[in-house]
């Protein structure tokens, strides 16, 4: 019931362009910046694709240019310079980028983490509390604004997937294993997530509500228990 | 003989049977290539229709149109469609009808596979679409993770149909790969060595054994799943010692392959008429083969780039990242490879011009969206969103439709023989390119802001509803650009005027002939000297008709072409095709009685289909051989050659290994799950080992080595003139005494329901006993065929064939009862 009041309005954005915390962000960083190179690489291909149209056409009848002294050359140029090492330069710097970040990414031990547990189930979300462990929220998960969150995944039934996508990137939810998304908050807030797997007809309402509260805020919730 | 006496008389041996009979009993690849395309775009319509369904239900928010349950049949449907019954099929109709004609053959290696192959495809695709009519179609997405599909997500009859009619479309895949194979290592003109093949053969000979050995892990992930639906035993079930990431290990070692299947052959396409539209040769051509190589070997490295969300450690995702981004090194040599051809030549716009540049503006934008995902951070904001729809159709439409469609039109004069005259095609061309980017562009965007793929609709304010809108209204004018292809197809089909000989003036032997396609292909087969055969002698088509090549006799009505060496492509043998013939789409009906029985539950139709398809199995390769008559066969031009059937290393056993191939890789996906369950399942050990114990391992271990030596001594008492009976009896002496030993396992595990161990020694220990049952088979019919005088002292090929299933299930069962045993032994 709450969690339909608070799915309107812009706290429902689910957004991974409008980061609302470091993960998220590093993320829209990398797509900005990946954006600009593919757009980059791609109208440098189309160029010369255009290029290659310079001469007219030559008449049917004519025998096809065949191999000339230029043909080595060519190879040169075309293969090992742009079809080899261009791809490989490009590839190298991405992928060194993008392992960089992934470490960065990663729920490395921190004294200031706070665990919570994320139990999804068709189709609804139970989530419990390290640091309270007799509190039990359905389809709204407490955290403390500003720190960082180790989300413990598991499911009872089949496969889902749990997603803030203005807090961090997915992670599975599967049967026998327990897999650990590291979340963090920057500000105060209720922040939209959504199972991201398929998991049968009432995938659609697979929703939930992440509330990042204040330091004050997240003590109150975990002595009473309420919002 | 004058040209046309020998046209006349060839089109008599080779045509298929006149009226509506000839449809079911033709073997000839120009039908069954053009049945296999024609069957492939009609499931490309109904694919089109889902589309269209799916982007109605998504124009506006909360539409009524469809409901959840609904929504998921069709999108189900929709992937499943386009994957396994439109690009796959249109890729083997494609190889079928084209390869033999490029590489100067008269028809593929194993004609009545071919038909075969095509009438399981039909069958199975029949289910599929029994089950979307009735309203009873799989529901799980295309790639259908349990436990969603299992019993506990689908208990319905939903995903049976698809594991089930799936696995038969596939008989038609692996047929297709075997003699795709098969054909273009040893059906080739003479001369015709690999460093002068076309490069469509190339790439279709990657293709092949990318498909021997990329669809077995999907075949094998099918059955378990299957068993485990209808049986309980439970692979993928957590609770009892299976797991569901093995599901998704075996689907994606298959998945992510099947993507390069699906798009090396549409390269191939490019390769061959992109030079011809630019007046000029492939640049680069061994680097391009080079290339198409790299990528096949590459493809089967990073399935796991499909898994990054599921919790993968880290290392292994960085390595799988790497190979992923890794993969755009040789699609960019390719490509610039293209580029380069275009730049050294005269590029001219026409019509399948117009398409090869639709694909680079497309594929481009596909690929460079490809190398996003394959970063893991981003990957896990963008997968499963309408991002990844949209990277998959910039892929799929970009690198495989459009390819296709400047093939289409690039050979439409040898399909059809018609000139093109009413000019729609350039409009359907602008309909189509503008159509799709309007649909899918936009659709990165809407996924970045979050938009699930797989959701049936939407709330409003998310920003979502212009850009689906867009896209719907997109979605519509592709459509109508695809209708107007196929009107513009049917029109000029139906319409235009009869087109001259090689009318792109290009180089390769499919132009060669006269168009529409005859049956015959070749009324003589010329002798080549270079890769373009026709630039390099433009009166070769007149000397191919004159009958100055091979084999232009047209020869006691036989249907006959050469077998060549594999390298150098140098003559070897004559082989003498089988007639039409019902026998394949009868096999085929057969065969789907198993699949339907598992369907049904209808269990007692299984073991009697089986019976019949042993039956027609043998009445089917009872045809073949020859009994020593008329061995050899003077070909032309003072070469006398030996039939094919009368060597040692006959056809059949070439399919055979090819065939193992697969089948190996099959077995090695089955020990590989259960090294998975092994070292990854949660709740391991199971409560019990199997207990290895003396006897059961030294029976099976006796049989092992006692087999193939029985065969071997039966081939060598035949080679001297002497009986085979005494190394036949040893050899299934063996064959029993593995049997044991796999029965013994069997019986010493628990109930397979209880725990996924004991589900996989009842797996392998049937796999090793219908290998060894298999083997004995052909033991006995070789001696059998000893008698009727097919087998003897100078024609032993079949008992070499015999031998090579013997030797094979001799492995099987050594390592599969030796797997079975080792928790045990060790612990
Ligand atoms: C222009 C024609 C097409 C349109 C408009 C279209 C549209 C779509 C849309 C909107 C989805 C996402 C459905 C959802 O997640 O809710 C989808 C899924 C898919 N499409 Fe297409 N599609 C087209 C052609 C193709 C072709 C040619 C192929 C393959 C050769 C293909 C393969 C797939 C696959 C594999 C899926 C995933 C299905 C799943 O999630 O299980 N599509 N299509
Ligand atoms: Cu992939």
């Amino acid at each position: 019931m709450t969690t339909l009041v608070l799915l309107v309005g812009c706290e429902n954005s689910l957004s991974t362009v409008d980061p609302a915390g470091p993960a998220a962000n590093v993320i829209a960083t990398l797509w900005w910046i990946m954006l600009a190179g593919a757009t980059l690489i791609f109208v440098f291909v189309m160029v010369l694709l255009a290029l290659t149209f310079r001469r007219p056409g030559v008449a049917d009848a004519d025998n096809p240019v065949g191999e000339d002294g230029a043909a080595r050359g060519r190879e040169k140029v075309w293969l090992v310079g742009l079809g080899l090492c261009f791809p490989l330069v490009v590839l190298a710097a991405l992928l060194a980028y993008g392992l960089v970040i992934g470490e960065r990414l990663l729920p490395r031990d921190d004294p200031a983490v706070v665990t919570v547990h994320a139990e999804g189930r068709q189709w609804e979300w139970r989530f419990s509390y390290a640091d309270a462990p007799d509190l039990v929220t359905e389809n709204v998960l407490h955290i403390p604004a500003a720190t960082p969150v180790d989300v413990r995944i598991t499911t009872v039934d089949v496969i889902h997937s749990f997603w803030v996508p203005r807090l961090a990137g997915k992670l599975d939810a599967l049967p026998g294993h327990e897999n650990v998304l590291r979340i963090e908050a920057w500000k105060p807030g209720r922040y939209a997530g959504v199972s991201a797997e398929y998991n049968g007809p009432g995938f659609l309402g697979h929703r939930f509500v992440v509330i990042a509260h204040d330091a004050e805020g997240w003590s109150a919730f975990l002595t009473d228990g309420a919002p | 003989m004058s040209p046309l006496r020998r046209h006349r008389q060839l089109t008599r041996i080779w045509q298929s049977d006149p009226g509506w009979k000839g449809w079911f009993t033709t073997v000839n690849h120009n039908d069954l290539g053009r049945m296999f395309m024609g069957t492939a775009i009609v499931f490309f319509l109904i694919g089109g229709i889902l589309a269209m369904l799916i982007r109605a239900q998504l124009a506006t928010p909360r539409s009524a149109f469809m409901g959840p349950e609904v929504y998921a049949q069709v999108f189900t449907m929709h992937g499943t469609i386009m994957m396994f019954l439109f690009a796959i099929p249109l890729i083997e109709g494609a190889a079928i009808y084209f390869l033999p004609k490029m590489l100067g053959a008269r028809d593929l290696a194993f004609p009545r596979l071919t038909a075969f192959g095509y009438w399981c495809y039909v069958f199975g695709g029949s289910m599929l679409l029994f089950a979307m009519f009735a309203g009873i179609a799989p529901d799980s997405g295309w790639f259908l993770y349990p436990p969603l599909s299992s019993t506990l997500g689908s208990p319905g009859i939903n995903s049976d149909f698809w594991l089930i009619g799936i696995t038969f479309v596939e008989i038609s895949a692996i047929s297709a790969a075997v003699e795709i194979t098969v054909t273009i290592l040893r059906y080739r003109a003479p001369g015709m060595s690999l460093d002068k093949m076309p490069i469509f053969a190339w790439y279709l000979l990657v293709v092949a054994l990318m498909i021997l050995t990329g669809f077995p892990p999907l075949i094998l992930g099918s059955v378990l799943l299957e068993l485990e639906r209808a049986f309980g035993w439970p692979f993928f079930q957590v609770a009892q010692g299976g797991d569901s990431l093995l599901w998704q290990h075996l689907f994606w070692l298959f998945g992510h392959p099947e993507v390069y299947i699906i798009f090396l052959p549409a390269a191939g396409v490019i390769s061959t008429v992109l030079p011809v539209m630019a007046r000029t040769t492939l640049l680069g051509y061994a680097w391009v083969i080079a290339a198409a190589v790299a990528l096949g070997v590459l493809s089967f490295g990073i399935w796991v780039h499909h898994m990054f969300a599921t919790g993968i450690p880290h290392m292994a995702l960085a390595f799988f990242s790497a190979a992923s981004t890794l993969v755009a090194v040789p699609t960019g040599i390719q490509i610039f490879a293209w580029l380069g051809t275009l730049w050294k030549g005269r590029p001219q716009l026409k019509l399948p011009m117009l398409w090869i540049i639709g694909f680079f503006a497309t594929f481009v934008i596909g690929g460079l969206t490809g190398v996003m995902v394959a970063v893991v951070p981003f990957d896990w904001q963008a997968h499963d969103t309408h991002f990844v729809v949209a990277h998959m159709h910039y892929v799929l439409v970009g690198g495989f439709v459009f390819p296709f469609l400047a093939g289409l039109y690039y050979w439409m004069p040898l399909l059809t023989g018609r000139k093109r005259f009413f000019r729609l095609g350039e409009t359907a061309f602008w309909l189509v390119f503008v159509g799709f980017h309007v649909t899918f562009l936009a659709m990165h965007w809407v996924g970045l802001l979050g938009q699930r793929r797989r959701t049936f609709t939407y709330e409003g304010g998310h920003g979502w509803e212009v850009i689906n809108l867009i896209s719907s209204i997109g979605g519509f004018i592709t459509a109508i650009g695809f209708g107007l292809v196929i009107i513009d197809i049917a029109v000029n089909t139906v319409f235009a005027a009869r087109i001259r000989r090689d009318p792109w003036r290009a180089g390769t032997l499919e132009w060669a002939m006269a168009n529409p396609s005859p049956a015959y292909n070749f009324a003589s087969l010329p002798r080549v000297s270079a890769r373009d055969p026709l630039y390099d002698d433009p009166a070769l088509p007149h000397r191919i008709a004159r009958g100055e090549g091979y084999l232009g006799d047209a020869y006691k009505g036989q249907r006959e072409t050469l077998v060549v060496d594999i390298a150098t492509g140098e003559p070897l043998q004559v082989v003498v095709f089988p007639p039409n013939t019902p026998l394949p789409i009868i096999l085929a009906f057969v065969t789907g009685g198993i699949f339907l029985g598992l369907l049904t539950k209808l269990y007692w139709m299984v073991p009697l289909s089986l019976i019949g398809v042993a039956a027609l199995m043998a009445l089917w390769a009872w045809g073949l051989g020859s009994r020593g008559d008329d061995v050899m066969r003077d070909v032309g031009h003072g070469l006398n050659l030996p039939r094919a059937a009368t060597v040692p290393q006959p056809p059949g056993w070439w399919g055979s290994a090819f065939l193992l191939l697969a089948d190996a890789t099959f077995f090695a996906s089955l020990i590989f799950g259960y090294a998975f369950l092994w070292t990854v399942a949660p709740n391991w050990p199971p409560p019990a080992y199997l207990e290895p114990g003396i006897i059961g391992p030294l029976v099976g271990l006796a049989g092992v080595v006692v087999a193939p030596f029985g065969i071997r001594l039966a081939e060598r008492h035949l080679r001297r003139g002497g009986t085979m009976w005494p190394g036949v009896a040893l050899a299934l002496a063996g064959a029993a005494a593995m049997a044991t030993a796999a029965i013994m396992a069997v019986r010493a595990a628990a109930d397979p329901e209880l725990h996924a161990y004991d589900a996989i020694i009842w797996v392998i220990a049937g796999y090793v006993l219908v290998h060894v049952a298999l083997a004995a088979g052909m033991s006995i019919y070789a001696t059998v065929r000893r008698y009727a005088g097919y087998v003897a002292p100078d024609r032993f090929g079949e008992v070499r064939i015999a031998r090579l299933w013997t030797d094979y299930a001799s492995v099987v069962a050594l390592i599969g009862l030796a797997a079975l045993q080792l928790p045990g032994a060790v612990t």
